[in-house]
């Protein structure tokens, strides 16, 4: 729909029940809460929502929104519809799948739901720039991935504006909401770039991702899991099934193949329980999932877009958990801004190390820091009024340039006590500052 | 290598198994009234692939229904609401089967009183309070679980009402195996015996399972302390740095980090609690479902018999033979793993056996078709972790004289969700009186009658006629609702009502007792019993 097109009235029968709730004051509503039709007027006509993600949770995201008044959205997905999605992601058909779901869903809704404008963008996130992302009030998002998150909120605080005496610009604030699901349990959160607890701040509260030791894998192995493990990290390199293809976990040749040899392995050491299904389980990190749960934490992602939208309800503070394993178990606290958030305190952070620590340690501690969780950083740094590239992963050509200074020491590199340094990596769209800090001559605690 | 149907519902079946998944698909939903809270719930069951269902709701759709029901179009304005939301739950997965009921609730249990009794579970959104009363008796006597379910504004309601739900996997998320530390059973004492923990090498010796070291240290200091286990938690520490100083050491004297010793400190506390039959496990065992057995008795009673006579046998329940992943090389594991599970399955045949001799003594003969081998294995298995739960039925509910603690106390507490349900009561009695929503037209010509309507219903609990301004609030609000279905709301308590409908479908994970309220102005969610 573009601007030249009728707006819609609020005042048609079919958004009626919303006028109830949008048309009288109540004994809980927010303070400012004044009822006026041109809340709905602009709820249907102005609002421009980003929904991230069209599978599971992005379908009921947009089922949600649209019948809640909200009209006009964008949607961002890169991936194509799956077999394996049909469980819960209702918006796709048995002849759907192939296409990509960006494009599928907001055809469907567009279709279901008169009015709705909902506009397809089959892309990654990374591939869009802050204008796009500039031009909306709401970003909502129910990916399946960290990384995706972590790149949102990265984005969402780049927008934001500062006056000259420091203050937040509130209209370049773009309220976040972020849900997640795992089989019966899911959560919620409602983020305000600069001013709430921002995705970074509680990094933590995502722990990295277990992986089996590689000893076990390569030597003792006792579980079903070790023996699968095996195939893919050893025995596939080794043997070259496919003519130097790698694993590829949608191929079902692939998965039966390795299912077989980690069969093989499994009888070797006396090993049950290695199925085809628990193969393609590892193969692929299978994360089990039902259309409830999905329904359940995007209904509740839509609920807070609904009040900060109308402003009838103060917005949740702001993080929810959901699980419904054992009768029904919800639980809402306030997660706390990180003063020292590399992403939202706009303070650099400190990095502890010797004169004689290796460049290399740098690296891993900035990948394993539960705080810091960086994919595969590049660092420069300015010597002497020049940029230095200290190490640069993103290009073949420079990263083995670089990997010689790996092993080198910060010292020997040019670094000195308070440098900054500059970090690139996949989980934000800006850089990170840190200042290097040497231990050496720390008095004792 | 999986078939069509696995590969949709792969998701699904990590998560209830084929078992459960049959389970749905020999399922039959009844809906009634095609709200949008109702049809969201039938959303989130014909997806994962329920056998069939049938919607029954003869009110025609309007231009208002199409603002908040996503299976409700204006295609189908002048159709009936089952027939349009039967034909758009229908797509969304072919292999459910789907009908539109042809006339309305009161008239099909005219022409049949039996109507609904023909379904695995019936859904009931928005039903007047008199029609739900009696048909939820007629459930009640045929043991088919009845769920209430409806959305007002930012409030939503649910209420489960079955006699009794037996579930054999809860599926913990914190589960402790059975060790059997403190009543180690012959075969494992002799397999322990054949591991000499000193005359290992050092790399043998820093991989032996955890399990074996718990078991061996407890056995040496048993013998130090007259015999006894460490019970209380300064004996526990006691014993936890005792195991610590069996550590190999150094050339300089000093422990080495052995991480299968660091599991095994790690787990002192849990592993060391004596679980021989757990209270719930004992209610059940002695509730005379078990002990009163008759020909009609499900097969769950049947194998709690069984059950029974084990536990009188043998004073433990079967053991699961499960066991935790543990820092160890593979042969050792494997080994002590084989012991585990080869008990496990000398209990399992026990069991069976029992089950053949409880039959007999009904007169039956115990066969597969009567109960399955897998069955028995999964009940077996999960022994430890029997729950069987009931709620109230709606006829005492509706006229209990008292309600539960929960709403009580609700009472003294303005935060507490369980107002929603006292306020939410008060409203269906104005429906019934008014025959209309409250607030439908004006808020305060409405608000007194609702008033009223509430303590009426407070007063007949015998709950002193206090002011509560914190419930005058929640029925101001439900007045200002007007009747009003909020999508969002609905489509919350649609996935919740209807993973508690798979539940109860499958019997595996515990389901809420007896209600939920959903309040989506914190928003928060409260179980509570009615």
């Amino acid at each position: 729909m573009c601007d030249t097109e009728e707006r819609h009235d609020p005042n048609q029968s079919r958004w009626s029940h919303l006028r109830n709730i949008l048309g009288r004051r109540g004994m809980f509503n927010q303070e400012d809460f004044i009822p006026d039709e041109s809340i709905l007027d602009c709820m249907l006509n102005d609002l421009k929502i980003l929904v991230i993600g069209a599978g599971g949770l992005g379908c009921e995201l947009l089922k949600d929104l649209t019948l809640s008044g909200l009209l006009n959205i964008h949607v961002i997905d890169m991936d194509t519809i799956d077999l394996s999605n049909l469980n819960r992601q209702f918006l796709f058909r048995q002849s759907d799948i192939g296409k990509p779901k960006a494009e599928v869903a907001a055809a469907f809704i567009n279709q279901r739901v008169p009015g709705a404008n909902v506009k397809p963008h089959f892309t990654k996130i990374q591939e869009k720039d802050d204008d796009f992302y500039r031009d909306f009030h709401i970003v909502v998002c129910g990916v399946d991935s960290i990384l995706a998150r972590r790149w949102i909120n990265g984005m969402l605080l780049s927008l934001l504006e500062y006056d000259s005496d420091g203050k937040l610009d509130q209209s370049s604030v773009r309220i976040l909401v972020d849900g997640g699901t795992e089989g019966f349990k899911g959560n919620v959160r409602v983020i305000t770039p600069g001013m709430s607890a921002c995705l970074e701040c509680t990094l933590d509260l995502y722990p990295p991702q277990v992986n089996y030791p590689m000893c076990t894998i390569a030597h003792t192995p006792r579980q079903p899991e070790h023996c699968v493990e095996y195939i893919k990290m050893f025995l596939w390199e080794k043997e070259d099934p496919f003519g130097g293809l790698p694993i590829d976990g949608d191929n079902t040749q692939h998965i039966e193949w390795i299912f077989n040899s980690a069969q093989a392995r499994a009888r070797e050491y006396g090993i049950q329980g290695v199925t085809y299904r628990l193969t393609q389980g590892v193969i692929k990190r299978i994360i089990p999932a039902v259309a409830s749960t999905n329904a359940v934490i995007a209904a509740a992602c839509v609920n807070e877009v609904f009040k900060c939208a109308t402003q009838c309800y103060t917005p949740m503070n702001n993080y929810m958990v959901f699980n419904d394993v054992n009768g029904v178990y919800s639980y809402t606290f306030a997660a706390e801004r990180n003063s020292r958030c590399l992403v939202c305190s706009q303070q650099p952070r400190t990095l502890n190390f010797t004169t004689d620590a290796q460049l290399r340690q740098l690296i891993d501690h900035l990948q394993q820091d539960p705080t810091l969780q960086m994919k595969n950083p590049s660092l420069t740094t300015i010597i002497d009024g020049k940029t230095k590239t200290l190490y640069m992963t993103g290009i073949p050509s420079l990263e083995v340039a670089t990997r010689p200074n790996l092993p080198k020491t910060l010292k020997e590199l040019g670094l000195v006590d308070g440098h900054e340094l500059i970090c690139a990596d996949v989980t934000s769209p800006t850089s990170l500052r840190f200042i290097l800090h040497y231990t050496d001559n720390d008095m004792a605690e | 290598m999986p078939n069509e149907k696995e590969k949709k519902y792969d998701r699904q079946l990590r998560l209830w198994g084929n078992h459960g998944q049959q389970a749905l698909e020999d399922s039959q939903i009844c809906l009634l009234n095609a709200t949008a809270t109702g049809t969201e719930i039938m959303k989130n069951l014909v997806l994962p692939g329920i056998g069939g269902f049938t919607i029954v709701d003869n009110d025609v759709v309007s231009m208002q229904d199409v603002g908040n029901n996503f299976f409700l179009t204006e295609d189908f304005i002048g159709s009936t609401k089952a027939q349009a939301a039967t034909k758009l739950l229908k797509e969304l997965n072919p292999d459910v089967k789907g009908v539109a009921a042809e006339e309305s609730l009161a008239t099909l249990l005219e022409k049949d009183p039996e109507y609904l009794c023909k379904f695995s579970i019936v859904i009931a959104c928005d039903v007047e309070e008199d029609t739900l009363l009696s048909l939820s008796n007629k459930l009640w006597e045929k043991n088919i679980p009845l769920m209430v379910c409806i959305s007002y504004g930012a409030i939503g309601y649910m209420r489960l009402v079955f006699k009794e739900m037996c579930v054999v996997e809860t599926h913990p998320d914190n589960y402790f195996e059975d060790f059997r530390l403190l009543n180690p059973f012959p075969e494992l004492c002799e397999y322990l015996k054949t591991i000499d923990i000193d005359a290992l090498d050092s790399k043998g010796h820093s991989h032996v399972p955890y399990l074996v070291l718990l078991h061996k240290y407890l056995e040496e200091w048993k013998e130090q302390n007259g015999g006894e286990p460490p019970k209380v938690y300064k004996e526990k520490k006691k014993f936890a740095a005792f195991l610590m100083s069996k550590r190999r050491k150094n050339d300089k004297g000093a422990c080495l980090d052995e991480e299968n010793f660091e599991e095994a400190y790690k787990s002192v506390n849990t592993a060391l609690v004596d679980v021989a039959v757990p209270r719930d496990v004992k209610e059940i065992l002695e509730h005379e479902n078990c002990t009163n057995l008759n020909s009609d008795s499900k097969p769950f009673w049947v194998l709690c018999q069984a059950l029974k006579r084990f536990v009188d046998e043998h004073q433990t329940l079967p053991l699961s033979g499960s066991l935790p992943d543990m820092f160890s090389d593979s042969a050792s594991y494997i080994k002590l793993q084989n012991v585990y599970q080869n008990k496990a399955k000398q209990d399992m045949i026990c069991l069976m056996d029992n089950v053949s001799k409880v039959y007999a003594d009904l007169g039956c003969i115990y066969d597969n078709g009567r109960m399955s081998e897998a069955e028995i294995k999964r009940f077996c298995r999960n022994s430890r972790l029997l729950k069987v739960v009931r709620t109230k039925s709606l006829e005492v509910e509706y006229r209990q004289t008292a309600p539960s603690d929960d709403v009580t106390q609700s009472f003294h507490d303005n935060t507490s969700d369980i107002l929603w349900y006292v306020a939410l009561r008060a409203a269906q009695k104005f429906r019934k009186e008014q025959r209309r929503f409250p607030g439908i037209e004006t808020l305060e010509g409405d608000l007194k009658p609702l008033k009223d309507c509430s303590e009426k219903l407070v007063g007949s609990w015998g709950v002193p006629q206090v002011q509560l301004a914190a419930l005058d609030d929640r029925l101001h609000e439900i007045c200002r609702y007007g009747g009003a279905e909020l999508h969002a709301i609905a489509s919350f308590l649609g996935g919740v009502a209807a993973q508690e409908a798979i539940k109860l479908l499958t019997h595996q994970y515990v389901p809420v007792v007896d209600a939920l309220i959903y309040d989506g102005i914190k928003p928060s969610t409260t179980a509570f019993r009615v």
